[in-house]
């Protein structure tokens, strides 16, 4: 009986050794391990022995039985996982460096910086106000305490309707709509003013690849009762420094603005050169960016706010040349080209 | 404007201080400063004092000589100079051997045969001014070999301001008022200017002068004669050059030397021309010629200044040709006045034509400078020619009162405009410093504005403000944040509206945002044929091509298509923007936000185009709105609409925009292989949408069941509508499954899902309601098939 044991273990040994796959291995175990199968014809065969030797053997069959069950289950294994090896070897390599077609779409560059801006001046309370691009000679001129025949309308070539509306030759014509929709809030509940516009501005001039009659700037204005020129500093550096991502110094010169007093033109320390002087800044370390100021006594006035009670500042950013800065685009016609070669560079910034 | 620092230094001694920290102090306390300092006479070196002691011809040259020069060194010189002006005993100026003028350096050369030993040089070769005529005539009586640089002012430093930052500064527009600030900015006092005591020649006669029109603010005038001198000193001519102006005469030169030192325009007329001033205006237009010998057209409002009714020059302009100084001249009337700023520089945009005299003028002149400006003059001409006579008293008439303005506030409202605290010894010194009348009582300061400020500049207590701040020094400032209540801020509808509508045609349908101009393009709408409808204009475009405001801007974007054409075979455009649909009833523009959106094709069947774009408008609408889209045909309003599947785009019953393709001939110019949809909806209408909330049914646990039912119909809507009137709760949905042409016609067949919350449906449960959509159909001629 022991040979027999050991016959049955040696023929499905090799047997065992010689399958390939999953149906081979089923041919075995029906062939070992069925009603017709070795294993169970060793124990049919008991019947005539003695108990001692039916002890004895009965335990041998049943070790034969669970080592051949195990390696049975073992090879099931192994094919298995040969079988995952082949298919892992037969999954091509793809080439990761073909060109990519990403049929991404795009933003207008304007609309990228202009929501960066706005991001900022949300994150500090500012709310974004929206304002028509046609508006009248008061939102644009006298409330700004820019009066008939002052220079600075010459200033700022306007384009006029023919129903006597124009074509807003900068955000500041926003600003008197704004005063009066916040005032009662301010006068009355105490809520400061804090507002930015960006919008689009037209100026009638010819259009050179440094000048064009249509462009977007981005006005912000605060009120509140001691709004100072320390604060107008701080916001505009803690702005621009937001904007570039970089830590910039900001100097502030005298500028006439009508609706400002005192003005300011703003520089920041030049971005390709941090300051020390390069041919981008004629060599000046200073890039002028934006003017701004406290809102003139007059301006406030018109806008329902008492000026000896309340300040505030203002300021104008040239939005079209922020996105001509940070991206390097050189001719500002390009912006309202309509053209997919540039436009499409653009996809999300944020 | 150019200004000179030597110019500056007569009216502040600026000993020990670096001149150009105190000019870039300028830049950022009063006005820019250009980049640009121009270092004059730094270029030239080694340039002398010398005498031409003998001249002789060239043998063979008609234009050179030879010369021997003393240039102080002990010893003569050889020289070969081709100057026409060369003569024995001229003083002139030397480059010696080792000069340097420019990148140049001076070193023996031969020329035709003789070896030249040094360069006699011109003016414009010492760079004082563009005079190349002949070498320089020195006059002064001076030893050879002393440097030119000693006996003229050659070197300087010379700055640029830009006139547009000068614009509020009338005082800012001569170097006295510049030394002022200087004066502030260094903290040194400012000299007064020099000038002639005019009360001695009270006794004399007046001039016959008399302002009729309160143009004129203020007019005075003084008679000068026996003017024998008509060359200016070099070192005055040295100045006008190095500031932009060129020298003419001494008479000339002083009126401009006079104008760049105190900013006040002064004019010199033959006194035989002016015996009857009159300032005035005139009834009618005419023509004039000004002493350029421009012949100009004056209408009646332009101010004039007039012997008796002849006009002899345009006031605060430019004087005339007539009653100009000429050789036999010998009495001269000088002019220093004030006119109204806004009559001068509309007379000047009337007649196109600027000076530096009006660019002044435009400013608002100190009206108290006209006195001092002729004191000035006549204390110049008679430093220079000590015969001049005056033979008039001063006449000097007003027509006109400025404000002497006051302003009263206290260190509190300083400290609080500023944030920062300044103190009061600060406060007064620079004001005063400024030329401002201080008084300071504890902390309430009384500030009396001067009247070079008085006229326009300095008015309120915020003007004080940026006088203080601007000399204290932006760049000293503490800075810090502001100290105010938080409250939440809600973003404005729309423009959320207008944001969600750009992410999802660029992230979900990878369109591409644009921007179009405001106004229609002729040319490129004629080369699409597009027509130009009547809308808003422009009252003063400088450009035909865009007069017209757009009313839409599907046709501005298809020309941007046009121009895309070849830019990829399928792509797709937007842009949010303004247009105007005509005037409201108020008579204002009825500005409308929109959006347009184009899409092109080269690759993809019109119908699948047009579907695209529609699936876009109803994802927008499902997704900003929760609510579905209505589309009901249209009728053609503009001539680049296709007629066929014309549509306009309701939206919570409300007619939002229009969906369409483009008029064949249209497409055709654009690209005759492609397809091109578009449709435009009105961003401020579909904002003011009230959203629809999302509804949440709890989905059934059980199976459901689905039914196709085909009819014979070339529209889906009558099916749809009928499955809607079936009003069944257990109808959860309806598809298109296919839609195929036999020969009864085309025929679409749905499939109708039915489901119960708490039950397994059987196709019985579920008959009855589709008999009733089969009957309604029918009942409308729409056949089921079987």
């Amino acid at each position: 009986m022991e040979s027999k044991i050991a016959l049955v273990r040696d023929e499905f040994a090799s047997e065992l050794a010689k399958a390939e796959n999953s149906a081979d291995l089923e041919a075995i175990r029906v062939k070992y391990l069925g009603k017709k199968g070795p294993v169970t014809e060793l124990m049919k065969g008991m019947k005539d022995l003695s108990n001692e030797e039916k002890k004895t053997f009965g335990q041998k069959v049943n070790e034969l039985k669970g080592e051949l069950t195990d390696k049975l289950a073992e090879k099931t294994a192994f094919l298995k996982e040969q079988e995952i090896l082949k298919e892992i070897e037969a999954t091509p390599d793809f080439d990761i460096s073909m060109p990519a077609s990403l049929g991404e779409g795009s933003y207008h560059p304007v609309t990228l910086v202009q929501r960066q801006c706005e991001q900022i001046f949300k994150s500090m309370g500012f709310a974004v106000e929206d304002y028509a691009e046609i508006v009248s000679d008061y939102e644009c001129f006298e409330a700004l305490n820019i009066p008939k025949h002052h220079p600075a309308r010459d200033m700022q070539d306007t384009y006029y309707l023919d129903n006597g509306q124009l074509l807003k030759s900068h955000t500041s014509a926003a600003q008197n709509a704004i005063y009066k929709k916040y005032k009662d809030a301010l006068i009355n509940d105490g809520v400061p003013i804090k507002a930015i516009f960006p919008g689009r501005c037209f100026r009638n001039e010819a259009t050179d690849a440094c000048h064009e009659n249509t462009f977007f700037q981005m006005e912000g204005v605060m009120v509140d009762k001691d709004i100072s020129i320390s604060n107008l500093i701080y916001f505009m550096k803690t702005m621009l420094s937001e904007v570039f991502r970089k830590d910039l110094k900001v100097r502030l010169r005298p500028g006439f603005f009508p609706f400002v007093e005192p003005g300011f033109e703003l520089d920041i320390s030049c971005l390709i050169c941090g300051g020390d002087g390069c041919p981008s800044c004629k060599h000046s370390g200073w890039l002028e960016l934006c003017p701004c100021g406290m809102i003139h006594p007059e301006v406030l006035k018109a806008g329902g706010i008492d000026p000896e009670e309340y300040t505030g500042f203002a300021f104008g950013l040239g939005l079209t040349r922020l996105v001509m800065m940070k991206y390097g685009i050189k001719d500002i016609r390009d912006l309202n080209s309509g053209s997919l070669k540039t436009l499409t560079q653009f996809t999300d910034d944020e | 404007m150019f200004l000179s620092m030597n110019w500056i230094s007569d009216f502040v001694d600026f000993e020990g201080l670096d001149k150009l920290e105190l000019i870039r102090r300028f830049s950022l306390s009063t006005a820019e400063v250009e980049n640009e300092i121009f270092f004059k006479g730094s270029d030239i070196s080694g340039i002398v004092v010398a005498e031409i002691k003998s001249v002789e011809e060239h043998p063979e040259s008609k234009k050179l000589h030879l010369l021997k020069v003393d240039a102080g060194d002990g010893q003569l010189t050889d020289v070969v100079c081709g100057a026409p002006n060369v003569r024995v005993g001229m003083k002139t100026a030397f480059a010696k051997i080792g000069a340097k003028i420019g990148e140049i350096e001076i070193t023996p050369r031969a020329l035709a045969g003789y070896t030249s030993y040094g360069m006699c040089c011109s003016e414009k070769e010492v760079g004082i001014s563009d005079d190349n005529s002949g070498i320089m005539d020195i006059k002064e009586e001076v030893a050879n070999g002393t440097d030119i640089k000693d006996l003229y002012e050659v070197e300087d430093i010379v700055f640029e301001v830009d006139n547009k930052s000068l614009t509020n500064r009338p005082d800012l527009w001569g170097h006295y008022g510049i030394a002022r600030e200087f004066a502030a900015i260094a903290g040194r006092p400012l000299k007064p200017l020099e000038t002639a005591d005019l009360s001695k020649y009270d006794s004399l006669k007046k001039i016959d002068m008399k302002i009729e029109d309160e143009l004129c603010q203020r007019y005075s005038c003084l008679q000068v004669e026996n003017i024998t001198e008509n060359v200016s000193p070099v070192n005055m001519k040295i100045r006008l050059y190095y500031c932009g102006m060129r020298s003419i005469n001494l008479l000339a030169d002083l009126t401009n030397y006079l104008m760049l030192e105190m900013g006040q325009p002064m004019h010199a007329f033959d006194s035989r021309k002016v015996e009857k001033l009159r300032i005035k205006r005139f009834d009618e237009a005419f023509t004039f010629t000004t002493l350029d010998g421009v012949e100009r057209n004056i209408d009646e409002n332009t101010l004039m200044i007039c012997n008796g009714d002849t006009p002899v020059a345009i006031a605060g302009i430019m004087g005339g040709l007539d009653s100009e100084i000429v050789d036999d001249t010998t009495t001269l009337t000088l002019e220093s006045a004030t006119f109204n700023a806004v009559s001068i520089r509309k007379s000047t945009v009337r007649l196109a034509h600027r000076t530096d005299a009006s660019m002044r003028y435009e400013k608002c002149l100190d009206p108290e400078l006209t006195v001092p400006a002729i004191a000035r003059f006549v204390k110049l001409l008679q430093d220079i020619d000590s015969g001049a006579q005056v033979v008039s008293s001063l006449t000097d008439e007003r027509a006109f009162e400025y404000d002497r303005i006051n302003l009263a506030f206290n260190k509190s409202f300083v400290d609080r405009y500023t944030g920062i605290s300044i103190d009061n010894d600060t406060i007064v010194k620079t004001l005063t410093s400024l030329g401002f009348g201080v008084e300071l009582a504890g902390d309430d300061f009384s500030v009396t504005v001067p009247s070079w400020r008085a006229t326009k500049d300095v008015t309120m207590k915020a003007d004080i403000i940026e006088e203080i701040t601007r000399i204290y020094g932006y760049d000293n400032f503490d800075i810090h944040t502001t100290a105010t209540p938080l409250y939440p801020v809600r973003p404005a509808e729309e423009k959320t509206v207008e944001d969600r509508i750009k992410d999802i045609l660029v992230k979900r349908f990878s369109l591409h945002e644009a921007h179009s101009y405001v106004w229609v393009y002729y040319d490129e709408y004629k080369a699409l044929g597009i027509e130009i409808e009547d809308n808003v204009k422009l009252m003063n475009a400088t450009n035909p091509n865009i007069e017209v405001i757009r009313k839409s801007i599907i046709p501005t974007q298809l020309c941007q298509v046009k121009m895309n054409n070849t830019f990829a075979p399928d792509f797709g455009i937007f842009e949010v923007g303004r247009v105007v649909e005509g005037y409201r009833e108020d008579g204002l523009c009825n500005e409308r936000k929109k959006l347009a959106v184009s899409l092109f094709s080269k690759t993809k069947p019109v119908q699948q185009l047009y579907f695209e774009l529609r699936d876009i408008l109803l994802t927008l609408s499902a997704d900003i709105k929760h609510l579905p889209l209505d589309f009901a045909g249209a009728k053609v309003l503009h001539n680049y609409e296709h007629p066929k599947n014309l549509n306009t785009i309701i939206c919570d019953g409300k007619e939002i925009g229009r969906i369409g393709l483009v008029y064949p001939t249209v497409l055709k110019k654009i690209e005759k292989k492609a397809n091109i949809v578009w449709a435009e909806i009105d961003v401020t209408d579909f904002s003011a949408v009230e959203a629809g909330s999302i509804r949440y049914e709890e989905p059934s646990k059980f199976p459901g069941i689905e039914i196709d039912l085909s009819f014979v119909s070339s529209k889906f809507a009558p099916i749809g509508e009928a499955v809607k009137n079936a009003n069944c709760a257990l109808i959860k949905g309806i598809d298109v499954v296919d839609t195929y042409e036999d020969e009864n016609g085309q025929s679409i067949t749905s499939r109708i899902y039915f489901a119960h919350p708490e039950k397994t449906l059987t196709k019985e449960e579920v008959m009855d309601v589709v008999n009733g959509i089969i009957a309604e159909l029918e009942g409308k001629g729409i056949a089921l098939k079987k």
